[in-house]
């Protein structure tokens, strides 16, 4: 057993500390929004917050987190699906199946909180997740746009 | 896809009219969470449309939902004709189940071809203004006025003579129980408010926050987990694996062989998570027969298919002409030959499926392309009559055809079967999903051209060597053992009417257009764009080369050819001014033009090459004529993405075998597009009206040779295969 604190509440776990936190977040607790794609960093569609920062929990295992660590996930990044990057993405339309922009979204606000003015070529370098449906182009937009709301 | 398959022309059928509509209240399974009203009672009007007593109107929509807008699309569609109130509408998925116990009322479940919207819009807009006819025929009656004095707006129906109004939801239940119309007018397009307008998606906000939830987040009360390897070499078979050797792994439940309908053959296993099931296979001991195409590499595939491109027999998909003649006569002969390899259509969520079986029951909830299909799996696999068997469809993680094969239904009921009452959730890893793909063929051309004196093109012989997906898929759908569809966006014109939609953009004098089948041991699907995105590489690509062996501008050059294509040309024409082709700028543009699935596309791309052969694409304008365009946001939105996935095979994507297996078995082997990569895609939305294109598909087809007609302007080189990976490095 173990205390994990996501979206601000403690939590409970009991899983194999070996587990990838992508598992125990959809398994465990049963929290579904963070996604599996590859399972190997590549595609950020499993991306969190660990204190803040974007982390691909498909390859961050249960024994690296600790109880002080505050574990976000889409579900915990607003209250009301408000955060400026989910007010920009939706008065873009961006996402098309979605599958990957809770991803996406999670690695946006994560380089928002650090950078809060990107400039095109930080966005090329920060954000490298994978979006088979192509929506980059709304994506790149909504972060200058998110960036004028935050 | 199936519909084009069969050669169905779904435009035609007016099944509203007649169809069984059965009684109002009928509760549907699956709704958006919230969206019923308090009482959870909905009336239906028709099979189309439910109406709440608080006048919440919800659009049923059979067609799959994978982003590409075909929900939203369709639910404005039969709203313009309901004459409701836009904000009130919400969506739901009818079954395939309800649907084959209604006369399959609602038309093909099928997503592919781009037919999701055309392919619907009329029997859905008939079904909206049927609805409409019936709620005001119910409130004309209440009031015992004739329904011609009555109208609807905004769902609200007016008496005109006495300024009475009531609202949809307050005549639905009535309106319900009465006959439909016969008849029904549809408004003509200038009349539209809600359609041809850029709505916002009906199902954006749940993709924001994480609760949509999608075929791998189904969660179902004691349900278990399964992973699955298939055998990695196609027809190769399960031997036996050794269960002792993982049984007492943290949370296995069971392993059980997993052999379908379908021909595939595996192993998968059972824990109480995915993660230790997956574990756990990883760790199984496991001997395979790998059969016969255990030694299939890239040696072999080449071999077969160089063997093609000079062969006598080929079947001919156009022809015109004396091509003998005009290379007799030609002052010059130019030759190129062409590669596309195999792709993956890798959407974003894995494949899977969850089911739950019982001795008369086979329930399966699952991400489909094809709910009908699905559902005939479900039952084939359990093998419980289809009446006993019910599949629930999600939103799709991306789909691109890869969907529409119900594979993975059949391996869930078999995983199911030995586990009765037990909801089971199969997930592939994306190990998985690479290995057993269903690939985009994979073909080679052999492109001759005849120049006179003048420069002018006077034979074309375009000689297509290669996989067939109907021989792989369909192979009932074959005529005389010729694939039509190899030909798409080549085809002759006034043939063959389901391939009307894919006829050849150019006309030539002297014409062949062939195809050589040599069909490799790999397994051949829809990808989308399907047999367009080869050819328009093809044919593009070579006029280029043609253009500029002529020494004339590869704009003119297509133009001269292109007379008899009014739509076509102006879509060519439309991208070059836009993005300054001509300009002595010192950018490098490439263009390409194509028409599929019923549109008329071309792209302008401008490209910067380093000098150690880096490519940068800086910028693409793509024009689509779709003839009508029904949400021009959602279109853009097509066009973009489908550049992205067009690219993504022109800068990275192939699959390649060793020893009869994948080689790229997940994203750092097989990458994608990011973000660094995508140029700023302008769209032209040009619907010239009168019909109804394609939306999802075309596009794909200019993106890639657009791209590698402007590398050759930048740097004088032509890339003749995909993928271009490392090609201009020095
Ligand atoms: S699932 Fe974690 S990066 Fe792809
Ligand atoms: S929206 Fe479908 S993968 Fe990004």
């Amino acid at each position: 057993m173990k205390t994990l604190k996501v979206n601000g509440k403690r939590i409970k776990v009991d899983a194999d500390e070996g587990t990838p936190l992508l598992w125990v977040i959809r398994e465990q607790l049963g929290m579904t929004g963070t996604k599996f794609g590859c399972g190997i960093a590549q595609c950020g569609a499993c991306t969190i917050h660990i204190d803040g920062k974007a982390v691909r929990s498909c390859v961050y295992p249960l024994s690296a987190v600790t109880e002080s660590n505050d574990v976000t996930t889409i579900e915990g990044l607003s209250e009301n699906g408000d955060h400026p990057v989910q007010q920009a993405w939706a008065e873009l339309d961006t996402p098309q199946c979605g599958y990957c922009q809770p991803g996406m979204i999670m690695a946006v606000a994560g380089m928002l909180n650090d950078m809060p003015n990107p400039s095109d070529e930080q966005i090329d370098a920060q954000i490298t997740n994978i979006c088979r449906c192509g929506t980059f182009q709304r994506v790149r937009e909504g972060i200058h746009l998110a960036a004028k709301k935050s | 896809m199936n519909d084009l398959v069969n050669g169905i022309n779904v435009s035609r059928r007016r099944f509203i009219v007649g169809a069984s509509v059965a009684g109002a209240g009928l509760s549907l399974g699956i709704l958006p969470a919230g969206k019923a009203s308090a009482d959870g009672h909905l009336d239906e009007v028709n099979a189309w449309v439910v109406i709440a007593p608080d006048d919440t109107v919800t659009v049923r929509v059979a067609r799959s939902e994978m982003g590409q807008g075909t929900l939203t699309g369709l639910a404005q569609l039969v709203a313009e004709e309901l004459e409701c109130d836009w904000e009130k509408v919400t969506w739901e998925f009818p079954t395939p189940g309800q649907s084959l116990a209604r006369e399959r009322v609602w038309g093909p479940f099928s997503t592919g071809g781009s037919f999701g919207l055309r392919g619907s819009q009329q029997y859905m807009r008939e079904g909206g203004a049927a609805a409409r006819m019936m709620l005001i025929e119910a409130a004309a009656q209440k009031w015992g006025v004739p329904a011609a004095e009555c109208y609807a707006e905004n769902s609200v129906i007016y008496h005109k003579g006495s300024r009475r109004k009531t609202s949809f939801g307050k005549v639905a239940d009535a309106a319900g129980k009465l006959a439909p119309p016969t008849e029904v007018r549809l408004k003509q397009e200038s009349e539209w408010k809600v359609a041809g307008q850029p709505l916002k998606r009906l199902d954006t906000a749940d993709k924001l926050t994480g609760k949509l939830v999608y075929g791998a987040d189904i969660q179902l009360d004691g349900m278990l987990l399964a992973s699955i390897k298939d055998c990695p070499v196609m027809g190769g078979k399960l031997v036996s694996y050794d269960e002792v050797a993982v049984r007492d792994m943290p949370g296995v439940r069971g392993v059980v062989k997993v052999e379908t309908a379908l021909g595939t053959s595996g192993v998968a296993v059972v824990a109480d998570t995915w993660w230790q099931a997956n574990k756990a296979l990883e760790k199984l001991p496991i001997e395979w027969d790998l059969g016969p195409n255990a030694d299939f590499d890239d040696a072999a595939l080449t071999e077969l298919l160089e063997d093609g491109l000079d062969a006598d027999e080929a079947f001919i998909g156009n022809a015109g002409g004396d091509i003998g003649a005009a290379f007799a006569a030609a002052d010059r002969v130019v030759e190129a030959v062409y590669k596309v390899p195999s792709q993956n259509h890798a959407p974003m969520e894995p494949m899977n499926a969850t089911a739950v079986l019982t001795k008369d029951k086979c329930d399966v909830w699952c991400p489909t392309q094809d709910g009908e299909a699905a559902l005939a799996g479900a039952s084939e696999a359990s093998g419980l009559p289809i009446e006993q068997c019910e599949v629930y469809k999600t939103i799709l993680g991306g789909g691109f055809g890869r969907r529409g094969r119900p594979d993975y239904v059949h391996q869930v009921v078999e995983v199911a079967k030995a586990f009765p009452g037990t909801p089971i959730k199969l997930q592939w890893s994306r190990e998985e999903d690479q290995k057993h793909g269903f690939f985009h063929p994979t073909t080679m051309a052999k492109m001759r051209g005849s120049l006179d004196a003048d420069g002018k093109l006077t034979g074309l012989h375009l000689r297509i060597s290669g996989q067939s997906i109907l021989a792989g898929l369909a192979p009932q759908a074959l005529q005389d053992g010729m694939d039509r569809l190899v030909f798409q966006s080549l085809f002759k014109q006034g043939v063959a009417p389901n391939m009307e939609d894919h006829v050849i953009s150019y006309d030539f004098e002297n014409l062949l257009v062939d195809h050589a089948m040599r069909n490799p041991p790999i397994r051949p699907g829809f990808w989308r764009g399907v047999n367009m995105n080869q050819n328009a590489i093809y044919m593009e690509c070579f006029m280029d080369e043609l253009a500029a062996a002529a020494v004339r501008d590869p704009l003119e050059f297509r133009l001269a050819h292109m007379g008899k294509n009014p739509k076509g040309a102006a879509v060519l024409k439309a991208v070059a001014e836009r993005s300054g082709w001509g300009q002595k700028d010192g950018k490098h543009r490439g263009l390409a033009v194509t028409y599929g699935f019923g549109s008329y596309v071309a792209a302008c791309a401008d490209v910067t090459v380093s000098g150690n052969g880096d490519v940068k694409i800086d910028r693409i304008v793509a024009a689509t004529d779709c003839g009508t365009a029904v949400n021009p946001q959602q279109i853009e939105a097509q066009v973009e993405g489908s550049f992205v996935y067009g690219l993504s095979a022109l800068l990275y994507q192939e699959i390649t075998f060793d020893q009869g297996v994948v080689e790229q078995q997940n994203f750092h082997t097989y990458p994608s597009m990011r973000i660094k990569d995508m140029p700023k895609v302008e769209t032209i939305l040009m619907p010239s009206g009168g019909f109804y294109g394609g939306v999802g598909e075309p596009t794909i087809g200019v993106a890639a040779p657009a791209v590698m007609n402007a590398i050759y302007a930048a740097t004088g080189k032509r890339v003749r295969s995909l993928p271009l990976k490392e090609q201009l490095k020095a």
